[in-house]
């Protein structure tokens, strides 16, 4: 670490008196015991509660009748074709979005790689998208494709001039999609350019010297070298776009089957007051979102600890 | 040669290509606040404002002027300062332990924060909301810091660990070697070094807080506390089937203002704090 002893709070070494240890793991336990805290107290509590709560038909309009009913919620909620239906349309989600944004987001890191100069000026532009509030941004796009004082219908030629983008399902999901990517990618491209960093260009240019073509340097040096940067980024994309909500509440408010898992979570539990069902609901929520994470980490062995440095 | 100059032009379009992409929403958001109230009533097409269809600044007039959209400006600018600050404060103490101190739980606290990173916000709403309205912290300040800061911390702990590791901490005792009182050690040699970092974990964070929807319409009903963003998508104006575009819009930029600003200061620092081991919270 460095040549300078320091005698106080440098690694101790293994011959230091165990108090010295001692004392400093109290110290450690007492910096880091506010922040744990507050983040069990709003995530973990609440949690525990939902999972009491989901045992009961209980609803906020009638908080006297609240009876124990075991699992049936679960039950009700697992055999509703409407929950299979919104689970579905939350992996469409999740799934067409990241494999978009991926692309768009690797393409533009690529580039932000290479430009010398107006640095400054890409960098602040990719970053309003990444600052601006989703709402906004779900207000933007809605209004973009509203046919009445829209300008999409317009510039795109195979659409016509009264189209009503919101009024089906497969038009309103694209909708939906094209406000999330627009959004999320430059945070997918910001990544990536981390990622990017790390490769070596010594050993691209030694690819290039031995012949490797514009595809080959791509396929076989640049990707596999930023394999965690990519992994990571999918992981945290995928599993924030699985929670997808503000746009959905802002672009459709859940008609034409576009709800999403969360949203559904939504409305069971703040709108129709249905904190039994509710609460099962955001038990199920949590469990998918651990499901999904799973299934990336095994799916693509994502070491998240490489990739962070963490030691 | 030739390749060389199609690699300069490549780059070129592909950085016209960003630009577009990023700022397109942005004017259009823009001129759509321009479009008068009747132009969007009776239906308006087009990018721009049609001629006799431009409203000047009369929108922005009207969104000002309305008592509801100014209160929850100032609920998103309190309720986000307050959070980002005693997140930060919190996140120091913890991110200085973890990247200066071994301690049992040092995994724990990380495991934690990633867990948390990756919590669905939607399932804690439900109980959360039962939760608030019986101890009184529904629809209040501290019922929304609460939240913001839990959910901020796993960012701002990561991002300030990362910096903490880079310091070269052993510049303190040089400084003290040299003749400096501890505490001028740690002020003019720590501090000074710590800073960029702080810095930008308090950017993530306000921007994390401003940002927030999910708990901004479920914990809050009046404008006692509603930010922006809850605040913009209950905004129906006289006809709930047409929803006033313009004015939405108008208060949308009004929004984007604070973000902007904050974006062309320290966009350097923001880079490198979602680089540096960071994830969005």
């Amino acid at each position: 670490m460095s040549t300078v002893t320091a005698p106080v709070k440098g690694k101790p070494a293994k011959a230091v008196v165990s108090d010295r240890s001692r004392a400093e793991t109290r110290l450690g336990q007492k910096l880091v015991a506010p922040a744990i805290v507050l983040m069990l107290l709003v995530t973990a509590f609440p949690m525990l509660r939902a999972l009491y709560l989901s045992t009961f038909d209980y609803a906020l309009t009638a908080p006297d009748d609240r009876n124990f009913v075991g699992l049936s919620n679960y039950l009700t909620a697992l055999t509703d074709p409407l929950f299979w239906q919104t689970t579905g349309v939350t992996v469409l989600y999740m799934v067409v979005t990241v494999a978009i944004e991926l692309v768009i987001g690797f393409a533009f890191a690529m580039v932000m790689h290479r430009v010398i100069f107006a640095r400054g000026v890409i960098r602040t532009s990719i970053l309003i998208p990444y600052g601006i509030i989703t709402v906004v941004s779900g207000f933007a796009w809605q209004f973009a494709f509203s046919f009445q004082n829209g300008f999409v219908n317009g510039w795109l030629p195979f659409v016509g001039d009264d189209f009503n983008w919101f009024g089906q399902t497969g038009s309103s999901v694209v909708a939906i999609m094209v406000s999330e990517i627009w959004k999320t990618t430059p945070f997918m491209s910001l990544l990536l350019l981390a990622g990017l960093a790390q490769v070596s260009e010594d050993m691209i240019e030694a690819a290039k010297v031995d012949g490797a073509t514009w595809t080959q340097r791509l396929t076989k040096v640049i990707l596999p070298n930023m394999r965690a940067a990519i992994m990571v980024a999918v992981l945290f994309r995928a599993l924030d776009a699985y929670r997808i909500f503000d746009n959905i509440f802002v672009m459709t408010a859940g008609a034409v089957k576009t709800e999403s898992i969360s949203f559904l979570t939504y409305r069971q539990t703040i709108e129709q007051f249905q904190l039994g069902m509710g609460s099962a609901l955001s038990v199920l929520l949590f469990l998918s979102v651990l499901v999904v994470a799973f299934a990336i980490v095994k799916l693509f062995r994502v070491d998240l600890a490489q990739a962070r440095q963490e030691s | 040669m030739g390749n060389g100059i199609r690699n300069r032009i490549g780059i070129i379009v592909g950085c016209v290509l960003i630009m577009v992409w990023c700022l397109l929403p942005v004017v259009w958001i823009i001129s759509l606040s321009f479009k008068s109230e009747t132009a969007i009533t009776n239906g308006s097409p087009g990018f721009f404002p049609s001629d006799g269809g431009g409203a000047g600044w009369d929108n922005y007039q009207a969104v000002w002027d309305n008592e509801q959209f100014r209160r929850a400006i100032l609920n998103s600018i309190g309720i986000s300062l307050i959070a980002t600050l005693l997140s930060v404060v919190v996140a120091t103490l913890a991110a200085y332990a973890i990247a200066r101190l071994e301690f049992r739980g040092k995994k724990a606290v990380l495991t934690i924060a990633l867990a948390i990173a990756m919590f669905p916000v939607v399932s804690l709403v439900g109980p959360l909301f039962d939760m608030w309205r019986a101890i009184g912290l529904y629809d209040t300040w501290p019922g929304l810091i609460i939240p913001y800061m839990s959910f901020t911390l796993p960012l701002a702990i990561w991002t300030l660990s990362a910096f903490f590791r880079e310091i070269p901490w052993e510049m303190e005792q040089a400084a003290q070697v040299d003749g400096a009182t501890s505490w001028q050690a740690f002020r003019k040699v720590i501090v000074p070094l710590a800073a960029p970092g702080v810095f930008t974990a308090a950017i993530l964070t306000f921007f994390f807080a401003w940002n927030d929807f999910v708990f901004g319409i479920s914990l809050t009903s009046t404008e006692n506390a509603r930010p922006i963003p809850a605040s913009l998508s209950f905004f129906v104006g006289s006809d709930p089937f047409n929803r006033p575009a313009s004015l939405l819009a108008a208060g949308a930029v009004i929004a984007t203002v604070p973000i902007v600003i904050i974006v062309l200061i320290f966009q350097r620092k923001i880079v490198a704090g979602l680089t540096s081991g960071a994830v969005k919270g």
